[in-house]
């Protein structure tokens, strides 16, 4: 219990600092500093926190997936197929409904990890290290496909908002789409269980009673899911999903039942944190989260892949 | 009853097994002996309904297991398969408790928490209950897993090698411990076991199913199916069968 105090208390001081720190003076005269708060930085605070939450939680579904601690999303392709829809639905229907277009996105999220999984299963399983290498050359491909495709439809510049996930523009009436992803954590955290399951091996699972297909499907359209709204909305993270799982994991273990809101909470503040250093750094400018995160999120790979050896089963 | 007709299994063009048909009914430690290579895990996570045949049918105490829902499969068999691979960084009372699974669905009530206390106990696993799976060893690890099968009340316990990295202590207690509940009495259940020691074999069987290249050797009960002959012959070198202490063992001639 003294755990959750704690953790209220930094998401409390976070978010205070999120809601003051910023180029608009809140009570200097000229500006509305009720504005300001409602239409530009509550909405920034809450996209934050809902990114980091769903990237962290998408981590640990991936990772439980394909057991193997050394993955998450944009290490399998997710995003990067999550851009392919989007490019093509841009291309086929321009004016298409955001909603629609993140449908699509979603979708071919969700194709893009489907068709990882199956050359997962040719990767030796020995080495723990090959199979986010084989994800980070197959998550390259599509990557390349995506700037060729928008290199001769003149759209390069959406590949750009899409890759870095950065949150200076988040305005009320335009982040709205990211609550989606509460919905979504509900939903991993009422199938936490089936989850850590997965993460037992296929022929456990499946002889402990679980559909094993049928949760690796229902986890994987979660994870799509919450990638393509990040993707849209403010733009890929990269490095949230693997690092955060990981710190969770060494600290508590992974009865996910009991960790999963630890995830949610310290992808969530993990993030936020981020994006105020990023206002911080050079104020008045910027850094986008994303960089911040990538710059920390590097450091603790490596740490995780120096440790990895000791996690290997004998 | 365990019924295998005419059951092959194909894998990437070649045959892993061919045309076994069995027949065994419950209680007793059933022990699939042969060669590396024989086709034994195959049948067993076969019988366990994990594997599609290419031909024949499986059934386990008149269910279909090839056409069974997953949670209808476990509540008649429970399959230990061979080195588990564990991502998820549990604790062994956690691991355990997914045994119970399919009885709680993720609620687990009194019941299922005495069964796990009690799987838990009986598996000399106490001291080791809230350790983490990656904190322990290889044969500790593997009489949690052990344990989390038998939570699973099955009538059936299906079990992959669950020796190999156990100790000679260890390897009598979980043998000593899967003798006494495969007993006529109340909640007697039925083991299936893949084992490798031959000595171990001759001890606690009380069938033996031979395997080789795929097909069925020899099957009955241990007493009359397991002699010299026949073990030389299926492995392929020079065994004998001597009475030592009052036990049967195996040794090379």
């Amino acid at each position: 219990m003294k755990l959750w105090l704690y953790a209220t208390l930094t998401l409390a001081l976070l978010v205070g600092a999120s809601c003051l720190i910023g180029v608009a003076d809140l009570f200097g005269s000229d500006l509305d500093g009720q504005m300001v708060m409602v239409v530009s930085r509550l909405p920034r605070t809450f996209a934050a926190l809902l990114a980091g939450a769903g990237l962290a939680l998408a981590g640990v579904v991936v990772q439980m997936s394909v057991q193997n601690r050394l993955v998450e999303p944009s290490l399998v392709g997710t995003p990067e197929s999550a851009m392919l829809g989007l490019l093509v639905v841009t291309l086929i229907a321009p004016g298409a409904a955001l909603m629609v277009k993140m449908s699509v996105a979603a979708g071919a999220a969700l194709v893009g990890t489907l068709v990882f999984l199956w050359l997962a299963r040719h990767v030796p399983r020995r080495d723990p290290v090959l199979l986010p290498l084989v994800g980070l050359i197959y998550g390259g491909i599509i990557g390349a496909a995506v700037l060729w495709l928008a290199w001769t439809t003149d759209l390069v510049q959406y590949i750009g908002v899409w890759q870095s996930g950065e949150f200076s523009g988040v305005l009320q009436g335009r982040y709205e789409l990211l609550w989606i992803v509460a919905v979504v954590a509900a939903l991993v955290w009422l199938a936490a269980d089936r989850i850590t399951m997965l993460g037992l091996g296929e022929d456990a699972a499946r002889s402990l009673g679980l559909d094993y297909r049928q949760t690796l499907l229902a986890g994987l359209i979660l994870v799509s899911i919450i990638v393509a709204v990040v993707v849209v909305s403010v733009g890929s993270i990269p490095f949230v999903g693997l690092v955060v799982p990981n710190i969770v994991s060494r600290w508590r273990g992974d009865n996910l039942r009991r960790n999963l809101p630890l995830v949610a909470w310290l992808g969530g503040t993990m993030v936020l944190a981020c994006d105020i250093i990023g206002r911080i750094i050079r104020f008045p400018y910027e850094i986008p989260a994303g960089t911040v995160f990538a710059v920390l999120g590097a450091a603790v790979f490596l740490w995780l892949l120096h440790a990895a050896p000791r996690r290997s089963h004998g | 009853m365990i019924q295998l007709d005419n059951l092959s299994i194909t894998k990437n063009g070649a045959d892993i097994l061919r045309d076994v048909s069995l027949k065994f009914g419950q209680g007793g430690i059933t022990a699939l002996i042969g060669p590396n290579g024989a086709g034994k895990s195959t049948l067993l996570n076969a019988i366990a309904g994990l594997i599609t045949p290419s031909q024949g049918s499986v059934t386990v105490e008149g269910c279909d297991m090839i056409r069974a829902r997953p949670p209808e499969r476990a509540s008649h068999v429970a399959l230990l398969a061979q080195n588990e691979q564990v991502t998820a960084r549990l604790t062994v009372r956690d691991l355990v408790s997914f045994g119970r699974w399919t009885h709680h669905k993720g609620r687990p009530k009194d019941e299922d928490h005495r069964k796990i206390e009690e799987s838990i106990e009986a598996f000399d696993l106490v001291t080791l209950a809230d350790r983490r799976l990656d904190e322990l060893s290889g044969g500790q690890r593997q009489r949690a897993f052990v344990a989390m099968a038998w939570a699973q009340e099955t009538p059936w316990l299906l079990l992959d090698e669950p020796l190999s990295a156990l100790d000679p202590r260890h390897v009598r207690d979980i043998m000593d411990r899967l003798h006494a509940l495969t007993r006529p009495g109340e909640n007697q259940r039925s083991v299936v076991i893949v084992l490798h020691d031959l000595s171990v074999t001759a001890h606690y069987a009380d069938r033996i199913v031979a395997l080789k290249n795929g097909q069925l050797v020899t099957t009955g009960p241990r007493v009359l199916a397991m002699t010299g002959p026949m073990l030389s012959d299926l492995f392929g070198t020079g065994l004998a069968i001597e009475r030592f202490g009052g036990r049967d063992v195996v040794v090379p001639c």
